[in-house]
């Protein structure tokens, strides 16, 4: 009897899996709703296999209709022959994607048969202090875009005592926090969100981990509401796990007390900044705090907190699994272990991409992206999000790590690459993430709050050809005292595609707005 | 849920949301208006008053939580509401284009218009390889079209009405 595979996450779903899957059930098939293999321009990409852990063949955009017409065969058009072969797949090298595609996402068996909980039981035969050092001898950075080593972060909440709540007498009990940072708003990336569909029990276990490695008593998931597929799966995950003893007292026999609960964010952009978040956290607007104090130190209702994004948090049951010297032999420099990359926008073969740092540009793009879907000629690139710099073609050399690319002008941001073909029009993506700033600015700092305005009006005036010369010098100074005065990365990054249209496409400035099709 | 039809506003029932979050949590004044616009499908002012006395803070405090946060709104919802994305992964696939043409459909029938709302836009959706992606009441949709934004409505609004 065969075993099908249709994925439950919200990508394949956005494209009709979950009719997909019902006309199995109809023909009486056995289906899993496994998580994606991340080939999204496949999706939905159904599977099949003879025995529940046994080798799969594939079939991509497979519509209701096509199952309604009869059960797909090795020779029918969209079949793609052993999933694990497919070459997008077999060139990568997933760490914290091992899981992901594979398993039921919430199928407590599935995790342990497919490795799941082996990094956890071995940081538990260690002490918390041997555990931070472990990750720290990884040389994991943080995913969220700062690439702050989290090993050092650790040490840093591991050496606080666990305080009682800022305002509270000092009896009150005392906490440390691990929260995670699923506020994934950048454009062009979902790595947090397909793993918190494809795998939320490595989500869990990483906190869990970092609980014991700090002595943390209490988690938080930070999720934003405009993924409602992740806030369901991770909770149903969060409820199973508090069945199997993953989490609550004593987890899996250990003197280990931890839990985890979800919070939903509620629209806000900059709340994926960390100390927004904080704010975000304890009911108040989302307003960015100044450091000193660090999270680390006065984080979470001013208790020591440990604050990782979920890719980070998520590559630490892998590496207490596998080991921090394997990891760290992987990638280049400064930048070790695996990123997962995300490819998005104009782009034929979009997806997820896990691989060592160092990769290129150009071979993510090309070899596994496909090129633009348009057909057109590429124009530009912008990595690391809504705050990255657009990049233009002949740039794409470039390894994929944190140093270089701040060398080429870039960064690395949450490893999102969005494709343009020839038909963007550079100034408009420069006034838009103007005005995304004053849309999202958290209003706590002038540079951000007013500036992102005043860069709007500039780039107007620019391209309606008003005293263009000024106007332009004006918008470098703009961006001048946005980079240099404002509190967090909203205010102070938003130059960064601007003034990278600006000097890359300033043809794009110079005429009218015209028309592009 | 997405398809649950709200209930009137009923103050005893906000403030039965409202206790228990007050009792556990830390923090609880955005967790209040978040319980709130789950079960009414908006925060009226009553509630921002009502959730600043059980916090024991100000109603300028509630009030600024409240306005800080595009998600919370205090008018119900539309039966449908549909939102297309606007950040950039989507304009690179003709986000801006269907946003357009979305507009102009609205535009020509007041029903639709009505009945999924002003398109409020939203700052990506995670499906950034399938774009353009929107939200049509609370399922994502890839590769999104008129056509098919269309379909969605007519499906969810059928759904709706058969809870």
């Amino acid at each position: 009897m065969s075993i099908w595979f249709v994925p439950r996450d919200a990508a394949a779903r956005s494209m009709g899996a979950d009719a997909v899957a019902n006309a199995l059930e109809a023909r009486g098939e056995t289906v899993i709703r496994n998580g994606s293999r991340g080939m999204l321009w496949m999706e939905p990409l159904v599977e099949r296999a003879d025995e529940r852990h046994g080798p799969r063949v594939g079939w991509a955009n497979v519509t209701a209709g096509q199952i309604e017409a009869g059960l797909p065969d090795e020779q029918a058009d969209n079949s793609i022959g052993a999933v694990e072969e497919f070459d997008y797949l077999a060139r990568q090298n997933r760490w914290i994607y091992e899981r992901v595609g594979i398993t039921d996402p919430v199928d407590p068996e599935d995790y342990v048969a497919h490795g799941g909980l082996t990094g956890l039981k071995n940081a538990l035969a260690m002490s918390g202090s041997d555990v931070v050092q472990a990750v720290t001898d990884s040389g994991l950075r943080g995913r969220g875009g700062a690439g702050f080593p989290a090993g050092i972060k650790w040490r840093t909440v591991a050496d606080q005592s666990p305080a009682p709540h800022a305002g509270e007498s000092q009896n009150a009990p005392a906490h440390k926090y691990i929260c995670v940072n699923a506020d994934e708003g950048d454009s062009g990336t979902f790595a947090d969100r397909m793993l918190m569909e494809g795998d939320p029990f490595c989500l869990l276990e990483g906190m869990t981990i970092a609980a014991h490695a700090v002595g943390a008593d209490r988690g938080f998931v930070y999720l934003r509401s405009e993924y409602p597929d992740a806030i369901a799966t991770l909770q149903s995950a969060i409820w199973i796990a508090r069945e199997q003893g993953w989490l609550g007292d004593n987890i899996l026999g250990s003197d280990l007390c931890f839990d985890v609960e979800i919070r939903v964010g509620a629209g806000s952009y900059v709340c994926g900044e960390e100390t927004a978040m904080l704010e975000s956290l304890e009911g108040r607007r989302g307003m960015v705090r100044a450091k000193p104090p660090l999270p680390a130190i006065k984080g979470l209702f001013g208790t020591p907190t440990v604050i990782n994004n979920v890719l980070t948090i998520a590559s630490v049951p892998s590496i207490l699994a596998r080991g921090a010297e394997a990891y760290a032999a992987l990638g280049q420099n400064r930048s070790l272990g695996t990123q997962v990359f995300q490819l998005a926008g104009n782009i034929a073969r979009g997806g997820i991409v896990e691989t060592a740092f160092g990769i290129s540009a150009k071979e993510l793009i090309e070899d596994f992206g496909g090129g633009t879907r348009s057909g057109r000629p590429l124009r530009a690139v912008q990595l690391g999000g809504p705050l990255g710099a657009y990049l233009s073609p002949e740039k794409l050399d470039v390894a994929m790590e944190y140093e270089a690319l701040i060398e080429a002008g870039g960064m690395i941001g949450h490893g999102g690459v969005v494709l343009f073909d020839d038909s963007v029009n550079m100034a408009e993506q420069a006034r838009f993430a103007m005005d995304f700033c004053v849309e999202e600015s958290c209003g706590k700092c002038t540079p951000c709050r007013i500036g992102a305005v005043r860069g709007v009006e500039t780039i107007d005036k620019i391209r309606a050809g008003k005293d263009v010369e000024a106007n332009t010098e004006l918008l470098r100074d703009l961006c001048d005292v946005m980079t240099q005065g404002s509190l967090c990365a909203m205010g102070g990054l938003t130059p960064n595609p601007v003034l990278s249209a600006l000097n890359t496409f300033p043809e794009d400035f110079a005429s009218p707005v015209i028309a592009t099709g | 849920m997405s398809h649950a039809r709200y209930p009137e506003w009923q103050a005893d029932t906000a403030e039965a949301l409202i206790a228990p979050i007050v009792a556990s949590e830390p923090g609880p004044v955005l967790l209040c208006l978040q319980a709130v616009q789950a079960h009414f499908g908006y925060v009226p002012g009553d509630a921002v008053a009502m959730i600043a006395e059980a916090c024991n803070v100000s109603r300028a405090d509630v009030h600024g939580v409240f306005t800080f946060y595009a998600d919370l709104r205090d008018t119900p919802p539309p039966a449908v509401p549909v939102r297309l994305c606007a950040a950039e992964a989507c304009q690179a696939v003709g986000g801006r284009e269907l946003k357009a043409e979305w507009a102009a459909a609205c535009g020509g029938d007041a029903d639709l218009a009505a009945l999924t709302g002003i398109d409020e836009p939203i700052f990506c959706l995670g499906n950034c390889a399938l774009g353009p992606a929107a939200l049509v009441d609370g399922e994502l949709m890839g590769c999104a079209d008129v056509a098919r934004l269309k379909a969605a409505v007519t499906l969810a609004r059928a759904m709706g009405e058969g809870a």
